[in-house]
C-alpha cells in the first residue's frame, strides 16, 4: 500500500472541501472496498478523509412518509431497521443477500452505492483496463467475462456494478443527497446517479469533484409484494450473476402496478419502465423479459445470463 | 479543516531506507511510463510513512499505539500489540480469519485502519475468556471438535459471538422466511450467518454443532 496522510474533518462540508483541495484524495467510510483496492494498488490515494464521525449515521422519518438514511448507516443496521423491514422489505432483502455479516457491520450506505466493479481485470494491475487506466484497453472483452454485462456495455468497458443494495434503491426511486466543497446541497435522483461506461468508464457517477454523499432518501413505501431474488454461484457470500428486485401489486391475477430492477446485467442497476407498463397491461412474464432484454448481447462466457434473467424474472412474477 | 494533531510527523527512528530509494526511482520512471493508475497521483504522492498515535481499548485495557497510517487494525493487533490470536488469512475480507469485535460488533480487522478507531473498544480471541475460564463458545468448539488445523478458529469464535448477539437483537438473515418474526437459529440460519468465515479443513458440521449448542443454552 502506498503511504498516505489522514484527516478526520469536523463537518461534511469540510470533508468535501478537503477532497477538492487534495488531488487524488479519497473519502474513507467502512473501508471494506477501498482498502481492498489500496492493498492491490488499484487505488493509491495520497490522502484519506475519514468521514465516519460526522453524525451521518441516523435513519430518520421524512415529512412525506419516507426515510432519510444517513450515508454512514451500516448495511447491517439498515437491513435490520424496523421501518425498513416493514415498508421496504426489498431493501432489507437485498442488503442481507450481499457480503457477509462482518462486512455488513462495516460497509455503509454511501459506500455501497460507490463500490467498484469486481471485474478481475480492473483488479489486475498487470492487465489493461479502461476503468483503472483510461485508454489502456479492455481485457475483459475477449477475456474471461462470465460475470460481465449483457446490457448497456460499450467497446471500452463491459464491467457490471456489483451492489445488491443499489438495485433495491433504484427500484424504490431513492434520491442521493450530497454536499459540495462550496457547501451547496444537491439531490440526485438515483436514475441520474450512475453513468453507462461509454468511452469514459472511469467516470461512474454524476458526482462532481469533492462532492460527498450525505444521505439517501426513500419515498413512502409502495403497496404490493416485495421481492429480491439473487442467483449466484454459491448459496451465500457471492456476487450476483443476475438479480431481480420487484414490487408487484396484484389481485385476482391482475397486476395493478409493477416495478422491477435488475442487478448483474449492466454497469448500473437496470430498470426498464416499458416492461413495468406492459405487465400492468396484462403482458406475460416472457413478454416483459423481452422488453427488459431488448438489445442484450452476451460476450461469450456470460451468454447464459440472458436466459437466466428470463427464468429468474418468470420465477419472481409467478410467485408474486 | 484539518486537525493539526493529525498532521504527519517524521518518525525519529526513520532512516533513509531501501523503500524510499525505490519510491524515488519509481516516481522518475512514472514520468515516462505511465503504466500504473497511481501515476496520475504521483505529483501528490506521500514520500514517507505517516505515523500517528491512537488510543484503543483492547480486551478491556486502555492501550496507546503508534502506527503507520497504512496499518490495518489486524496488523496493529498482531504486530504492534503482539496479540497473535487474531489470524491473517486472505487479508482481503474474504475468509474471516481476522474477525474481531469492534464495540461488540464483529468485523474483518484486515479491512479497516487502526487510525480510524481512536477511543473504540476491540475484543480479540484473547479477550473472550474470563481468567482461566473459557468462553462458552470456546468450550463448545472443543467439545464438538469444531476445528482441525485451528487457523480459522479464533475468527470463527469471535464471529459466532457477534452473530449470536445479532440474532439476539432480532436481526434477520438472508434465509429468514419472515423479516418481521425473530427466527430460531436453525442450522440453515447458522450456516448463512457464518458464511463470512471459511474453514479450509471443512470442519463446518462441527462448527455448526458447537454454535447450535451455545445458541440453545
Amino acid at each position: 500500500m502506498k503511504a498516505f496522510t489522514y484527516e478526520r474533518p469536523n463537518s461534511p462540508q469540510a470533508a468535501a472541501a478537503a477532497a477538492l483541495a487534495k488531488p487524488g484524495a479519497k473519502f474513507i467510510a467502512g473501508g471494506t472496498n477501498l482498502l481492498d483496492l489500496m492493498k492491490l494498488e488499484v487505488e493509491a490515494p495520497p490522502h484519506l478523509i475519514d468521514i465516519n464521525r460526522l453524525g451521518l449515521d441516523r435513519i430518520d422519518a421524512t415529512p412525506d412518509g419516507g426515510l432519510r438514511i444517513g450515508a454512514m448507516v451500516r448495511n447491517a443496521d439498515l437491513a435490520a431497521d424496523a421501518r425498513v423491514r416493514v415498508g421496504y422489505g426489498v431493501l432489507s432483502r437485498s442488503l442481507l443477500s450481499g457480503a457477509s455479516g462482518q462486512l455488513r457491520n462495516m460497509a455503509t450506505t454511501g459506500g455501497n452505492l460507490l463500490q467498484r466493479t469486481r471485474c478481475p481485470y480492473f483488479y489486475d494491475t498487470a492487465r489493461p483496463c479502461n476503468k483503472r487506466l483510461p485508454g489502456s484497453g479492455c481485457a475483459a472483452i475477449g477475456g474471461y467475462n462470465r460475470m460481465h454485462a449483457v446490457l448497456g456495455a460499450s467497446e471500452h468497458c463491459i464491467a457490471t456494478h456489483p451492489s445488491d443494495m443499489a438495485v433495491a434503491m433504484r427500484l424504490l426511486d431513492a434520491a442521493v443527497e450530497t454536499v459540495a466543497p462550496s457547501g451547496a446541497l444537491r439531490v440526485i435522483p438515483i436514475a441520474d446517479f450512475y453513468r453507462l461506461p461509454g468511452n469514459t468508464p472511469q467516470l461512474e457517477t454524476s458526482l462532481q469533484a469533492g462532492e460527498m454523499i450525505t444521505a439517501v432518501t426513500l419515498p413512502p413505501p409502495l403497496p404490493g409484494r416485495q421481492t429480491y431474488r439473487k442467483v449466484r454461484d454459491r448459496a451465500s457470500y457471492a456476487f450476483a450473476l443476475v438479480s431481480v428486485a420487484a414490487v408487484i401489486d396484484a389481485a385476482g391475477g391482475r397486476v395493478r402496478s409493477a416495478r422491477l430492477a435488475f442487478g448483474g446485467l449492466a454497469h448500473q442497476p437496470w430498470r426498464v419502465p416499458a416492461a413495468e407498463r406492459a405487465l400492468e397491461s396484462g403482458a406475460s412474464p416472457q413478454e416483459a423479459a423481452d422488453l427488459v432484454l431488448a438489445g442484450a448481447r452476451g460476450q461469450g462466457h456470460n451468454d447464459f445470463k440472458i436466459e437466466l434473467l428470463r427464468r429468474t424474472l418468470r420465477a419472481v412474477l409467478t410467485t408474486a | 479543516m484539518t486537525d493539526p494533531t493529525q498532521s504527519p510527523a517524521p518518525h525519529p527512528a526513520w532512516p533513509i531506507s531501501r523503500r524510499r530509494i525505490v519510491q524515488a526511482g519509481a516516481s522518475l520512471a512514472g514520468a515516462g511510463f505511465a503504466t500504473a493508475p497511481q501515476a496520475q497521483a504521483a505529483s501528490a504522492a506521500v514520500s514517507r510513512p505517516v505515523l500517528l498515535s491512537r488510543q484503543l481499548l483492547v480486551n478491556g485495557k486502555a492501550t496507546t499505539v503508534q502506527v503507520d497510517s497504512r496499518t490495518t487494525l489486524l496488523d496493529a493487533l498482531r504486530e504492534t500489540l503482539a496479540l497473535k490470536g487474531t489470524k491473517k488469512g486472505c487479508d482481503h475480507g474474504q475468509c474471516g480469519a481476522c474477525t474481531v469485535l469492534l464495540d461488540g460488533r464483529r468485523i474483518n480487522s484486515c479491512l479497516t485502519l487502526a487510525v480510524m478507531h481512536d477511543g473504540q473498544s476491540v475484543t480479540t480471541i484473547e479477550g473472550l475468556s474470563v481468567g482461566e475460564g473459557l468462553h462458552p463458545l470456546q468450550t463448545a468448539f472443543l467439545k464438538h471438535d469444531g476445528f482441525q488445523c485451528g487457523f480459522c478458529t479464533p475468527g470463527q469464535i469471535c464471529s459466532a459471538v457477534g452473530m449470536l448477539r445479532e440474532a439476539g437483537e432480532g436481526m434477520p438473515s438472508h434465509v429468514s422466511a419472515d423479516l418481521q418474526v425473530a427466527t430460531r437459529l436453525s442450522d440453515e440460519e447458522i450456516r448463512e450467518r457464518m458464511s463470512g468465515n471459511l474453514c479450509r479443513c471443512s470442519a463446518y458440521p462441527n462448527i455448526v454443532a458447537a454454535i447450535r449448542d451455545v445458541a440453545a443454552a
